[in-house]
């Protein structure tokens, strides 16, 4: 086993790890910072499957913006712990269990059923990516992009004002 | 046992972070939490992406997370002001407080 197979399945075991901690956290703020690392480990998991554009953007976007937008908000609002679950709880969680361990199941059956063929080398660079990116048929959809994010950036404003 | 990783690996690994998600949005009662396992879902999907992308040679899926990411940052904002403004109303984030939409 080479050195990048061993960072692949380390980050691989650092992502689950994680990502089981924010569901298990009752206190949110622990959530998400346990969830930074689960971005964090994706990013390098994406620099390791040959995208380095996308592990960059992964860390900038989802790291930077959106989970400090996260931290702020919890901070914001004073999150307190969850409570315990008033009525039946053990019952609900082993249904949650049951239905997402199926679900697990579903996915991974369909997607281990596919027949890929063999690897076919690829070449994603910055140059190649910002070529396709801003070339015709991927064109139109960068700017209908932009218009979504000025829409959500209206909407934040609108829903979170006091006097609505 | 062949011990490098194939794309079957990382779909493992995208389908075992989507059932965390899926299970987080099941237990966690804390609204923002179940914002961040949808987040946790997304990556998920991302994965799969950037996966097959490598997989078959083709810059399609990468383009695809791209577009995703930015339409992950917007639910992100929408969401936590939607947040902010139930906070407001209720003074609490427990989902079971809210439920005007329900009949």
């Amino acid at each position: 086993m080479d050195f990048a197979a061993l960072l692949f399945y380390a980050f691989g075991a650092l992502a689950l790890g994680s990502a089981i901690v924010v569901i298990s956290q009752r206190n949110p703020i622990y959530s998400a910072f346990a969830l930074i690392v689960t971005l964090c480990s994706l990013s390098a998991i994406y620099g390791l499957l040959g995208s380095p554009f996308i592990a960059v953007l992964q860390i900038v976007v989802y790291a930077g913006a959106i989970m400090v937008l996260f931290l702020f908000v919890l901070m914001l609002l004073n999150v307190k712990r969850e409570g315990r679950d008033p009525g039946d709880g053990r019952t609900l969680k082993g249904v949650a269990l049951a239905l997402a361990v199926l679900l697990a199941l579903q996915i991974g059956t369909v997607l281990m059923r596919a027949r890929l063929g063999p690897a076919r080398p690829l070449d994603a660079s910055t140059e190649k990516m910002a070529r396709d990116l801003f070339s015709l048929p991927y064109l139109y959809v960068f700017e209908a992009t932009s218009v979504l994010i000025l829409a959500a950036l209206v909407g934040a404003v609108a829903l979170a004002r006091k006097d609505s | 046992m062949n011990a490098e990783p194939t794309v079957q690996h990382a779909l493992l690994l995208s389908v075992g972070l989507f059932a965390l998600g899926a299970l987080g949005v099941f237990l966690r009662r804390n609204i923002i939490t179940i914002l961040m396992c949808i987040e946790l879902m997304l990556n998920a999907a991302n994965l799969a992406f950037v996966a097959f992308s490598n997989h078959l040679g083709t810059r399609e899926g990468q383009i695809l997370v791209f577009f995703v990411m930015t339409v992950a940052a917007a639910e992100a904002a929408v969401g936590l002001a939607i947040v902010i403004a139930l906070h407001r109303g209720k003074d609490t984030l427990d989902v079971d407080a809210f439920s005007v939409l329900k009949w």
